[in-house]
């Protein structure tokens, strides 16, 4: 195998002596004290999180406040570890929404379980299912960590809908019955 | 001497010693702070005292200083347990960290800090004229309490630490002195009788200060200093990536918080030491008359002047510390024995060549 001598100078009497060298240290420690400092203070600024981050997941309403879920169960049964569970119930007749049919009547995402993998956001058929930006996670009991409806609702918030399915498929189903 | 005399000097020791304390404290802010500046970071900025930090601007000014730290860095070594390992030589293992705190706060007593123009007489506990030699003496016991410190702790990397900085303070103690010599060969002129006396030292450097007369000495010197106080190139007894924590690895809430502090007592009188002998002592610039009168003022003025010396050399040893590696410990050695100790001869010799003619 080819070697390359590194062909190196002796030190100069004034490198032997260090002090050239500490000097020039001193000098960019001096300047660097003088710039801002990247901390950033965390509990009051948040780091700016990607729009793909996968964080807790969370369930969203449509713009018109309609709760997208229509428990297929299908992330139920997608879900590696086993952390989601529903409870399908059906969307009274006196409900405007009743055209959809079918709402959960319990969902329990048990946060202890969740690998926050998004195969249940990515198996959504209704786009109910979202991992939003939200990443830091505690509680005191392993109950409180188990995420009721309300509070994943509360988590989610509501979410821009390019489709409205169900609006288009009640419209479709009402200009039938006229003919 | 009659006790209201004795009182007083009671009262001025506490002063002194309380004013020396704080120093210590906040120094360790300042070390954090530096750092932190130094490695872009902020540094402590949250400690508050609730009714304080109410206060419109002030109250989150000093909070972002982490003016409080001290204080919560203080509470913690208090509160913390007080942990005694089993395999310890306990009675040593007890001694060690008062032995380190005795010597570095007693030196304090023969550094002078200021010019008493009433009585023309240097400000300070105990103006006597060994003052450099006693506190020489002194501050090389404080050695001790790390040498037993690392070995009463009966584990490795303490007995290390102990090691190393037995070797490193002796082969530093001979340099410090011979470092010093010209200075005080310069100063005792015929018909002078300033001897060791610090105050007197700083006195005659009125005109142009040591450091100017003498660059050479004043960095060795400075270099011993570094060593003698363990401070980074020369940690060499605490070396925390090598030896966990040195010498005090097996200490623990307060004890460890007594070596801490002797620390930077010793950094502080060292400073002052460093400031009487080669700054210049209170005396303004040099060659410059002092913009304060023989007042009460003056007095006042030539106090703070020689702690704003004395802090400013502390903001260089923490700015040395957050640049430099360290040594390696044969290198330590070589560096006092084969160059150093050899300059400082030399320097020696042409000093008392020149002071001679």
């Amino acid at each position: 195998m080819a070697t390359k001598v590194v062909q190196r100078k002796p030190l100069s009497w004034a490198e032997r002596t260090y002090l050239p060298q500490i000097f020039d240290g001193l000098m960019r420690t001096w300047k660097a004290m003088f710039k801002k400092p990247v901390t950033l203070q965390y509990p009051e600024q948040k780091p700016s999180i990607p729009g793909d981050y996968r964080g807790i997941p969370t369930l969203v309403k449509d713009p018109n406040g309609r709760e997208k879920c229509v428990s297929c169960q299908l992330c139920e049964f997608v879900c590696p570890p086993k952390a989601i569970r529903i409870t399908p119930g059906e969307i009274p007749y006196t409900d405007p929404n009743a055209h959809v049919e079918k709402a959960p009547k319990a969902f329990e995402i048990n946060m202890l379980r969740c690998i926050y993998c998004g195969l249940c956001q990515e198996v959504c058929p209704e786009e109910a299912i979202f991992l939003k930006n939200a990443f830091s996670l505690s509680g005191y009991t392993r109950e409180e960590l188990v995420f009721q409806k309300d509070k994943l609702y509360e988590l989610g918030g509501s979410q821009e809908d390019h489709h409205f399915k169900w609006d288009k498929k009640k419209a479709a189903a009402e200009h039938s019955e006229k003919h | 001497m009659d006790i209201n005399c004795i009182f007083l000097k009671v009262i001025y020791a506490l002063i002194v010693i309380g004013v020396l304390m704080g120093l210590a404290a906040y120094s360790v802010l300042g070390e954090r702070k530096v750092s932190a500046w130094i490695q872009g970071r902020v540094g402590p900025n949250r400690t508050a005292i609730p009714l304080l930090a109410k206060i419109p601007v002030l109250g989150p000014l000093l909070r972002s200083l982490g003016i409080w730290q001290p204080l919560a860095d203080g509470l913690k070594f208090l509160f913390k347990e007080d942990p005694m390992p089993g395999h310890v030589k306990k009675a040593y293992y007890l001694l060690a960290p008062i032995i380190v705190l005795i010597p570095a706060l007693s030196t304090v007593a023969l550094v002078p800090f200021g010019m008493n123009y009433a009585t023309q007489e240097p400000l300070g506990l105990a103006n006597i004229e060994l003052g450099l030699w006693v506190i020489f003496a002194l501050a090389s016991l404080g050695v001790y309490g790390i040498i037993i410190g690392g070995w009463a702790a009966n584990s490795k990397y303490p007995f290390f630490g102990g090691i190393r900085s037995c070797a490193q303070l002796i082969s530093y103690e001979l340099l410090m002195g011979l470092s010093v010599l010209p200075v005080i060969l310069w100063v005792n002129g015929p018909g002078s009788d300033v001897g060791l006396n610090l105050g007197g030292i700083a006195q005659a450097q009125e005109g142009a200060w040591f450091i100017l007369i003498q660059p050479l000495g004043a960095l060795l010197f400075l270099i011993a200093l570094f060593a003698e106080t363990n401070r980074l190139p020369f940690d060499m007894p605490e070396s925390e990536t090598e030896l966990v924590g040195g010498f005090h690895t097996e200490y623990g809430s307060f004890k460890f918080g007594f070596f801490f502090l002797a620390e930077y007592a010793h950094m502080l009188v060292g400073s002052a030491v460093f400031t009487h002998l080669f700054l210049g002592g209170w005396n303004f610039l040099p060659w410059l008359n002092a913009p304060w009168g023989a007042t009460f003022f003056g007095t006042v003025c030539s106090v703070f002047w020689f702690l704003g010396k004395v802090l400013a050399m502390m903001f260089f040893f923490m700015w040395v510390r957050w640049t430099l590696p360290r040594f390696r410990y044969d290198q330590v050695m070589q560096l006092a024995w084969g160059r150093l100790l050899p300059l400082a001869l030399l320097n020696l010799v042409f000093y008392t060549l020149l002071a001679a003619y």
